[in-house]
């Protein structure tokens, strides 16, 4: 925490303002403290916390339109971007070749490769239907290799639209990515399906999630769907979860992040993402019978994972005052609880012949034999009703948006708004956007920015274009936090000693200098925006005064070669300390 | 080998002169520090099925227990177990440590763990890591407060390093740790920057940020003449892909640069395994994929480390075990007791350390799992003392004295 002396508790006018924009959005934008304090701090929030009264941007929307993945249905996912085993499908001739032509001469490359892998003497290279030779000139090509940005386009641009897709087929892997920062959205994707089509989905979520957290106009909403997504984590690189991780974040989490709590957590419950990330899709009650025509399968059991991290992670908290008893028969009430195969949907269904239909008791409540699908419904009653819920998503709440160690009557105050109110998150997230805990010098600043804010926060500060934003990605990824990849299904802490190491600091500098030279592809900042001398440089890009001590530091920096002297500055202010908290 | 007084001379103080070198490397640099002796801790997360890593063979219910995913005995096949001693046998993918025990260096501890009995992968790592089982307050790890007390000015800034993007509990205290990702980027790369963000970091009244900033830039100064040197593994060591492999390799250099480094954490995860966790083989599987990797790392640590190894000791660990029977997805539930390797310095291995509680209903732990006979501080207690020769025990894992050492090191 900032030691800077004997300070009044209570925030003043313009602290207030800039601690607002601090947690409730991904870090302000040039002009954002002006119409913040235009409207008033309290109108702001209460704004925020009904986000479909906020216009929305339309840059966010042009820039999503081509992330086409994030809208279709689980089963187009898996037809529009074949995984391996469709495409073996395809090849034995039990699924149809997609139409799209890009589709399908990514779908047949695939499936000679598989060829050739199997079977070692037919290793007839992959030539492609027209050779790039034929296509482009050697002095088109060579630019494609070495060119500069500009000079690439220039060279994409002269390809007539009809040769475009050949010339796509036609380029080798390594240059189709290389090329990917150069091209326009819908070429870039041509170039990433032909290469690895099953990552297209990985790829579109981090872009649309980054391009939703530095363009929308409903910050909070989005810092409600990054806070749900990671308390309900679901690990993008499990199996099946490849594919069902956007409709996941699109059906499940985003529209209840300000609703009723117990209606998330139905969602979640049932949404096939879930319920294959924790494995209950394969749980099993002891004397159900036996699938039909599959003898040979060994009888499959109880899985008593889901059911933990539900009472654990989900909603009572590690001391919630749960037992192993009580995971065993919360694990028997959520069998039958499962999932069509992918290629009929992979959609949620409750299968009867898999249900347990003995008595349980949980948490002290019996639930009578002979019941179905409803078991687990009254275990989600319980569960989203139970004191140690009120408390265990109020704390959780308070220490992403106030403080690490959140003051205990604030989390009273919240606790008892979710228990008066039917677990309704805006109600909760209202009481600490208004208490006075929230608006304390012991809240100013004590977050440290996690890896994705404090990117997200530096291309808003900055104001930087983005017409790529993937390359954001891998370096939120090197900082430590790769995006849809928490391996375990406790998210990501928001605790400050979990981001200040070496490793990371040294992640953030590097970063930093990167993004305000233009050396991170995707990604343009105009530098020469900022005027003034270095104090108001600074007051520019961290809207409020440095530190005296980061204003000397970069004083001593001996200027290089004038006119680009911006750059460096914006870097070093980027990556001071000052820029590291909210 | 390069010594470590030839690599002072020759790289570290030529970059820095004389003049500007940190006082503990100017000290250094006289040649009296003799090699220090190093602790490794790997941490397998997500709670390993130590039943199938190091398989009781010789114990019928092991067998009536897991009817679709136990490792056979051992017989003349890859897909069944490599006997040690007659009644426990390593799974077939652990073959490249097999050479390591059989020259009597790695030693095995089994039905070992932690006696808190959560099966929360989260607290159960928690406790294992800070080195106090059932106690969420202690704010740092038994790693950090094994280091032994150190003389002021031949502090290395890379006494412990912690391999990763993060600062694993293990290694967070009072005592300085730091982070590094990759050793050849561990650096500003803009040498222009490094300066100014030094000074900065240095400076700031921000006590968090200052505090890791200084120790970041002495480590920087410090890996700039490693990162000078490419660096090839010794004795033909090849280590495999992954996370594990990258890891050990940064610290086997790191050790031979002869830097300073005292402890050093890494970890691995996956290991979670409750659907699919063996295949329709006992040598293919989410399992047997995860320790191919394993035994591949750690032996092509040993091998690199040549006779370094005498310095240093590896000691591996996991939350908690799985449950005993197997269940319906051949994987396994969270559990209880597990095992633990340990290889290096004058570790006594070829050896299955531990009283073994055996599987039959009666006694496993809850009815479901493998009973604890050895508590995880006794091995790793052992080691501090006996290899890190830091006799302060009540202050590395309080509240737990005296450990009882199970005679891994002569005394």
């Amino acid at each position: 925490m900032l030691c800077l002396g004997a300070r009044s508790p209570k925030l003043s006018r313009d602290e207030q303002v800039l601690h607002a924009l601090n947690r409730l959005t991904f870090g302000p934008r040039p002009g954002d403290v002006e119409a913040v304090r235009k409207i008033g701090v309290k109108k702001w929030i209460d704004l925020q916390l009904h986000p479909e009264r906020i216009a929305k941007n339309p840059e966010l929307a042009q820039r999503l339109a081509p992330l086409e993945s994030l809208r279709l249905s689980q089963a187009d996912t898996v037809r529009t971007y074949p995984n391996p085993q469709m495409i073996r499908a395809i090849a034995a001739g039990r699924q149809p070749m997609p139409e799209d032509p890009v589709t399908r001469a990514a779908v047949e490359r695939a499936i000679q490769r598989f060829k050739v892998k199997k079977d070692a003497t037919d290793n007839r290279a992959l030539e492609p239907v027209v050779p790039l030779d034929q296509l482009l000139t050697r002095e088109q090509i060579r630019t494609l290799r070495t060119g500069s940005v500009e000079q690439k386009r220039a060279v994409i641009a002269a390809i007539p639209e009809r040769q475009m897709d050949n010339v796509a087929i036609a380029l080798p892997p390594g240059l189709r990515m290389q090329l990917l920062p150069a091209v326009e959205p819908a070429l870039r994707r041509k170039l990433m399906l032909l290469t690895a089509p099953q990552q297209l989905v990985a790829f579109d979520l981090s872009e649309g999630k980054l391009y939703r957290a530095i363009l929308s106009n409903r910050q909070l909403e989005e810092q409600l769907v990054d806070f749900w997504y990671n308390h309900f984590n679901v690990f993008l690189d499990k199996g099946a979860d490849r594919y069902l991780v956007p409709t996941y974040e699109r059906e499940a989490i985003r529209p209840h992040v300000l609703g009723k709590f117990r209606d998330l957590l139905e969602a979640t419950a049932q949404s096939p993402a879930m319920l294959f990330f924790l494995d209950n899709w394969e749980s099993v009650g002891p004397d159900t019978s036996p699938r039909r025509g599959n003898a040979q399968r060994p009888a499959r059991g109880l899985n008593e994972n889901y059911a933990r991290e539900l009472m654990e992670l989900h909603t009572l908290g590690v001391d919630g005052g749960y037992t192993q008893e009580d995971v065993t028969e919360v694990a028997r009430c959520f069998t039958g609880w499962t999932i069509r195969p992918p290629r009929q949907g992979g959609d949620f269904f409750y299968n009867d012949r898999m249900h347990d239909k003995g008595k349980k008791t949980v948490l002290g409540v019996k639930i009578p034999a002979g019941g179905g699908r409803d078991d687990a419904e009254k275990v989600l009653d319980i569960l989203s009703r139970h004191p140690a819920t009120a408390r265990f998503i109020s704390k959780k709440l308070a220490q992403r948006f106030v403080a690490d160690d959140p003051p205990p009557k604030l989390i009273d105050k919240m606790a008892k708004t979710f228990r008066d109110k039917d677990g309704d998150i805006r109600e909760v997230m209202k009481t600490m956007l208004t208490s006075d805990e929230f608006f304390s010098q012991a809240s100013y600043r004590a977050k440290v920015k996690t890896p994705f804010e404090m990117i997200v926060s530096a291309v808003r500060a900055t104001g930087a274009q983005v017409d790529f934003a993937f390359p954001l990605a891998r370096q939120i990824a090197d900082l430590g936090q790769p995006l849809y990849r928490k391996l375990e299904p406790t998210g990501y802490s928001d605790a400050n000693s979990e981001w200040i190491n070496s490793a990371a600091l040294l992640a953030r500098m590097n970063f930093a200098l990167s993004l305000a030279q233009n050396k991170i592809p995707g990604s343009r900042v105009d530098t020469s925006r900022f005027g003034g001398n270095l104090a108001d440089v600074a007051r520019q890009l961290l809207f409020t005064n440095a530190q005296p001590e980061t204003l000397a530091a970069i004083e001593r920096q001996p200027r290089q070669t004038p006119g680009s002297a911006n750059a460096p500055v914006v870097g070093l202010l980027l990556g001071s300390p000052d820029f590291q908290r909210r | 080998m390069t010594t470590r007084r030839l690599f002072l001379k020759s790289s570290g103080l030529a970059i820095f002169g004389i003049g500007t070198a940190p006082m503990w490397l100017a000290r250094a640099a006289d040649g009296s520090s003799p090699r220090k002796k190093v602790l490794v801790a790997v941490f397998q997360r997500g709670a390993v099925d130590g039943l199938n890593v190091v398989v009781p063979f010789g114990e019928k219910n092991y067998y009536a227990l897991r009817p679709t995913i136990a490792v056979p005995a051992p017989k003349a096949s890859a897909e069944s177990a490599i006997d040690l001693d007659g009644f426990f046998g390593l799974h077939p993918a652990l073959a490249p440590l097999k050479p390591i025990y059989d020259a009597n260096k790695l030693a095995i501890v089994h039905a070992v763990g932690s006696p808190d009995p959560t099966r929360s992968h989260f607290d159960a790592q928690d406790y294992m890591e800070s080195g106090t089982p059932g106690r969420k307050s202690t704010a740092g790890g038994w790693l950090n407060r094994a280091l032994p007390p150190a003389t002021d000015v031949r502090t290395s800034p890379v006494r412990a390093v912690s391999l990763g993007p993060s600062l694993s509990k293990t290694l967070r205290g009072h005592n300085q740790a730091v982070a590094i990702n990759n050793l050849n980027q561990f650096k500003v790369a803009d040498s222009d920057g490094a300066a100014p963000f030094e000074s900065m970091y240095s400076s700031t009244l921000d006590k968090m940020l200052s505090g890791t900033g200084q120790e970041t830039f002495d480590a920087v100064k410090l890996m700039q003449s490693i990162q000078a040197n490419p660096y090839t593994p010794a004795g033909g060591a090849t280590y495999p892909g992954g996370r594990l492999g990258q890891s050990l390799m940064q610290i086997a250099r790191l050790i031979k640069a002869d830097v300073g480094l005292e402890v050093a954490f890494t970890d691995i995860g996956g290991w979670d395994t409750h659907v699919n966790e063996v295949g329709q083989t006992p040598g293919a599987g989410q399992l047997a994929y995860l320790l191919r990797n394993f035994g591949q790392a750690l032996a092509a640590f040993h091998q690199d480390l040549g006779d370094r190894t005498e310095d240093v000791a590896v000691v591996t660990m996991s939350e908690f075990g799985r449950t005993a029977r197997e269940n319906g997805n051949r994987g396994t539930d969270h559990g209880h007791a597990n095992v633990m390797f340990a290889f290096g310095g004058a570790i006594r291995g070829g050896k299955v350390y531990g009283e073994w509680p055996g599987l039959a209903p009666e006694q496993l732990y809850q009815n479901r799992d493998l009973s604890l006979t050895t508590d995880f501080r006794d091995v790793l207690a052992e080691l501090v003392a006996k290899h890190l020769g830091n006799g302060n025990l009540a202050g590395v894992f309080p509240e737990y004295t005296p450990p009882k050492f199970r005679g891994l090191i002569g005394a």
